[in-house]
């Protein structure tokens, strides 16, 4: 308890995922984790680095250099952004002449990266931070007549060698915090696979085709809805559940819940309070089980 | 954008390779184990990518890189379909980091002009907002109804300073496109 963060919400956040946001604030305030906001924040880095590494670095060391100036630790909701603050924080502290050649832009705009400040993703608060028993007590209403799977997404986890989270080829963390809330998760082939997320815009058939490989081992394994803890790979999902129906010629109707929104349900909150009317996929069989599981 | 170039069959002719180009490019930060790939195939098989597509294939990307095929692999549009899981990294059993390897030659195809869409709007509106993404007027003013803090403005003077002489923001500034092409 009494942990302290600056909230880096990224781009994809405050661009489209409202939802993921409110119940995070929500679930986070209630745990007792205090958000700072963090001003002049930047995008991470991470969409421009296939373009320039050296913009990546540039644009995630800036981050950073704002972060020490505050002399707080970053959690964010989106992996991208976790993996890339993290990455390049360990990156920088390792080799001095990049550092110094990094420091070397930030200076021009008075600024410089010291390598002070540690990034965690929501998921590793939840975890380190807050704690399985603490989270488990605040439950008041165990979703114990829910069946979902999990979606850990890439950035999470990978690459091991500089993230150092759970196990990228067995993740365990956020199929421990679903359980926290009672319900069941579900396994599923290829559970540890990108949505298809980073390859819209520049092939959309092949990115949906992956999102739709996944929805059909979900649909398959019986899952009533499905978990993210990413922007990105709720867009494919939620966004774009219907348009790969149409596209596919495939029938889902399988709600993907935010991880926040679940707990923030188990918690006591109510669907309004969450934000459920945001999400595109209709909740309302969802919630109506809940609901009669309650009674 | 179509599936072409590395899956091209028109044959390989010998001036065609430039044998400084693997050196070039064990020296570049994130491609420096280029060399120890042996072919392999693991990347590939791994790849949710080259699942569901014709020609992307990891394996075949770093062959053509190691052969020295510089402007074949540097043109080929299936370089731009890495979805950076970073599964082939963590699998890959030489260590080669196999999407950094892709990254790196990404990043020498966008100096030469030649980078989709998708990445010069994303750049060009980190130059104007900072963000990513041109996040909507009615999104911002939304958030107070939904209960969320003011949208952080972004600095984009300071984001200007800070990418001051990066090659590919310079391209983008000047003539609007990067490499200037």
């Amino acid at each position: 308890m009494g942990s302290k963060y600056l909230i880096f919400l990224g781009c994809a956040v405050p661009y489209r995922v409202a939802a993921y946001e409110i119940s995070a604030r929500k679930i986070l305030r209630k745990l007792g984790v205090e958000l700072v906001e963090m001003p002049e924040f930047n995008c991470c880095g991470l969409p421009l680095d296939p373009v320039s590494h050296e913009t990546m670095l540039i644009l995630a060391a800036r981050n950073l250099a704002l972060a020490e100036q505050q002399g707080l630790n970053i959690l964010t909701l989106c992996p991208g952004c976790a993996g890339t603050l993290k990455k390049v924080n360990k990156i920088l502290k390792a080799d001095k002449s990049l550092r110094e050649q990094i420091n070397g832009h930030l200076n021009e705009a008075g600024l410089e990266f010291k390598g002070t400040v540690n990034t965690k993703h929501i998921v590793q608060v939840l975890m380190e931070d807050v704690g399985l028993a603490s989270i488990k007590s605040a439950v008041v209403k165990p979703l114990t007549m829910l069946q979902v799977a999990e979606h850990v997404g890439c950035h999470l986890l990978r690459p091991k060698e500089y993230i150092g989270f759970d196990d990228p080829e067995d993740p365990q963390f956020l199929k421990t915090l679903i359980e926290a809330t009672g319900a069941t998760c579900l396994d599923y082939i290829d559970e540890t696979e990108c949505c298809g997320a980073p390859s819209v815009g520049v092939s959309d058939k092949v990115a949906l085709q992956l999102a739709r490989d996944k929805l059909n081992h979900v649909k398959e394994a019986g899952a009533q809805a499905l978990i993210t803890i990413c922007a990105f790979c709720h867009i494919m999902f939620d966004t774009n559940e219907v348009r790969i129906e149409r596209m596919f010629n495939e029938a889902y109707g399988i709600p993907v819940l935010h991880y926040p929104q679940l707990l923030g349900l188990a918690m006591g909150m109510t669907p309004e309070e969450l934000a459920f009317n945001e999400l595109r996929v209709d909740t309302s069989k969802l919630l109506k089980i809940v609901a009669d599981g309650a009674k | 954008m179509t599936e072409t170039a590395t899956a091209s069959k028109e044959p390989i002719k010998a001036s065609e390779l430039d044998p400084k180009f693997k050196y070039e490019l064990s020296k570049m930060h994130g491609s420096e184990k280029l060399l120890k790939c042996f072919q392999c195939g693991t990347c590939t098989s791994d790849c949710p990518v080259a699942r569901f597509s014709d020609s992307y294939r990891p394996r075949t990307i770093i062959r053509m890189a190691q052969l020295g095929l510089r402007e074949r692999v540097l043109k080929s549009d299936t370089l731009w379909l890495c979805a950076a899981c970073f599964t082939c990294t963590d699998r890959c059993p030489q260590d080669v980091e196999v999407a950094s390897v892709i990254r790196v030659l990404r990043n020498l195809a966008a100096e030469k002009g030649c980078v989709p869409q998708v990445f010069k709007d994303q750049a060009g509106s980190v130059l104007e907002s900072g963000y990513a993404y041109k996040i909507p007027e009615l999104r911002v003013k939304k958030r107070e109804s939904q209960g969320l803090p003011p949208l952080p403005k972004g600095n984009s003077e300071s984001v200007r300073k800070s990418l001051k002489g990066v090659k590919f923001f310079e391209a983008l500034e000047k003539k609007g496109e990067p490499g200037g092409q």
